[in-house]
């Protein structure tokens, strides 16, 4: 794997920032090579956010990301501004209960998944992007199931890791949708 | 500790400083590199040592003087409006000759400008910035891992010659996550630092300033700094050179620049164009020689020199080719980053021009 690169965007307060995080951290933990590079300065809650995150076998070139394989979009704005940057053959990822319209590209696989309403249905809107983590383990194969677990471990403070069962359960959920 | 961890660029500098024994941080928080201060905020103490926000910009590069002075590792940060504003205290440690750290994790210009990344300080990092004869070390980092070594490294690089020595960054590797493996040990070179001012119990005062009224004494001591300045050159020129000798076309670029520039060299090689590149990691003393004896290779037919701002590096490229091949430059500015897909392209163009 040559420099695979995912963009995730939405609201600030979201937790793209955070998931492309975790997202990082488990290629890590599979020994691959990897970059995190947030929008940042005067940034809002409710004013919008993104990050990208670069996964290879190799030193990392640029980890800012021109064209990429793969868009997560949580907001309608952030589908319209990145839509246009993924790869032809690329993926497009959205949580469809907060975005109501699809793609205008012909050329990707699409990916319409209600995450924020399987995270409401499991108490904590904060499961949304784990639900579209595990979805896009499932559609690119950038990562593995286990080394989200291990990264849960890694990054959540022990007095949090009564919610991994969860977290893991809203993974699995978005893996599921991906193979309907 | 043998485990890469994923961390910012800016709290690596923070952890790589405090590892190298850095116990004296003064600073006044600018975006993109107020995380350093943070992470200082939250770690010299712990560490033993003194973190301060000062009132200013100025009176932090004055306490790192003072601080220097009396014998400690001490460093300041910060971006580029407030790098202009430390220049005066730049002048007077090279005037000291006191060792400091400085980092400036740039952001785009001029006057407030922008947050988003640039290279637009080359010329005041690499050039002077203050007033007089003078030289600071000034180093380019293009990943986090680079960055944790580094700064240790320039800590080192400060006490042996005993002058300023800041880490270029830019709001890239400032704001970005990699994963940082950290030594067990770091390699410190202690210093005995005899000319400190630590108090004069048992031998002759210490003084440390840098007026000179006499002409010929001032004259006698630029000579000493010049003898200094020219013996780094020699001994302290770091540079990468990449995938150079069967290339057609050598890109010259630092810092994040380089690293796209490392994406783009892929893709011309897998299109038959020959590309390598060098990228300084020292802008002072620069890489001079590599490039000048790459210029008189028969291979070689031409440089581009790619930098996030309006052509500075240049200049010091084309000093370095001397007229024997043509040097294109490619710069983007506003905190604006060229994709690989804009220099690849140029580089094709550059490629049929020179063979046609």
């Amino acid at each position: 794997m040559i420099d695979y690169s995912i963009i995730l965007a939405g609201f600030g307060g979201q937790g793209v920032l955070s998931a492309g995080k975790m997202l990082a951290e488990a290629a890590l933990i599979e020994g691959k090579e990897v970059s995190w590079f947030p929008s940042y300065g005067p940034e809002m809650r409710g004013g919008t956010a993104n990050c990208s995150v670069v996964i290879s076998d190799q030193v990392i070139g640029s980890p800012v990301i021109n064209d990429t394989d793969v868009l997560i979009a949580l907001n309608r704005p952030s589908l319209e501004k990145f839509e246009k940057q993924v790869k032809p053959g690329g993926i497009i990822i959205i949580d469809s209960s907060l975005v109501k319209t699809g793609t205008t590209r012909k050329d990707v696989r699409f990916f319409p998944i209600p995450s924020s309403e399987i995270a409401n249905e499991l108490g904590n809107m904060a499961y949304a992007t784990v639900v579209l983590l595990g979805c896009l383990s499932a559609a690119s194969g950038c990562f593995m199931r286990e080394a989200f677990e291990k990264a849960l471990y890694d990054v959540l403070p022990e007095r949090r890791h009564h919610m991994i069962p969860s977290n893991l359960d809203a993974f699995d959920q978005g893996v599921q949708l991906v193979k309907k | 500790m043998n485990k890469r961890i994923l961390m910012k660029g800016n709290e690596v500098i923070a952890e790589a400083a405090i590892r190298a024994g850095c116990r004296y941080y003064f600073g006044y928080p600018i975006t993109p590199q107020t995380e350093i201060m943070h992470y200082m905020a939250l770690t010299m103490n712990k560490a033993g040592g003194t973190f301060l926000q000062a009132e200013s910009e100025v009176a932090a590069i004055n306490m790192v003087y003072g601080a220097s002075a009396a014998g400690g590792r001490a460093m300041t940060s910060s971006s580029s409006p407030g790098i202009s504003l430390k220049q005066e205290g730049f002048s007077y440690i090279a005037g000291a000759e006191l060792p400091a750290v400085v980092v400036n994790i740039v952001r785009a210009g001029p006057g407030l400008g922008g947050i988003l990344p640039a290279q637009g300080d080359y010329f005041q990092a690499t050039k002077g910035g203050g007033h007089g004869d003078y030289r600071n070390i000034v180093i380019a980092p293009a990943s986090i891992q680079e960055l944790y070594e580094m700064t240790v490294e320039a800590f080192n690089l400060a006490d042996e010659y005993r002058m300023l020595v800041m880490i270029l960054g830019d709001g890239t590797l400032g704001q970005m996550m990699e994963p940082v493996l950290f030594r067990e040990e770091e390699p410190i070179v202690e210093s005995t630092k005899e000319w400190a001012l630590t108090g004069n119990k048992g031998r002759v005062h210490n003084s440390i300033q840098s007026i000179y009224i006499n002409p010929d004494d001032l004259e006698a001591k630029n000579n000493e700094l010049q003898a200094k300045y020219r013996a780094i050159e020699e001994k302290e020129t770091r540079f990468e050179a990449m995938e150079t000798d069967d290339a057609e076309v050598v890109i010259v670029a630092f810092g994040t620049c380089s690293r796209i520039c490392r994406n783009v060299i892929r893709q011309a090689r897998e299109q038959g164009v020959k590309v390598g590149m060098i990228r300084p990691i020292t802008l002072w003393p620069y890489p001079s020689e590599v490039i000048s004896e790459l210029a008189k290779d028969s291979s070689v037919k031409a440089f581009l020199d790619v930098e996030l701002n309006a052509g500075q590096m240049i200049e010091d490229v084309k000093l370095a080719v001397n007229g024997v091949k043509p040097v294109y430059f490619h710069g983007r500015t506003g905190g604006n980053l060229p994709s690989q897909k804009e220099i690849l392209d140029l580089i094709m163009n550059i490629h049929k021009e020179v063979n046609q």
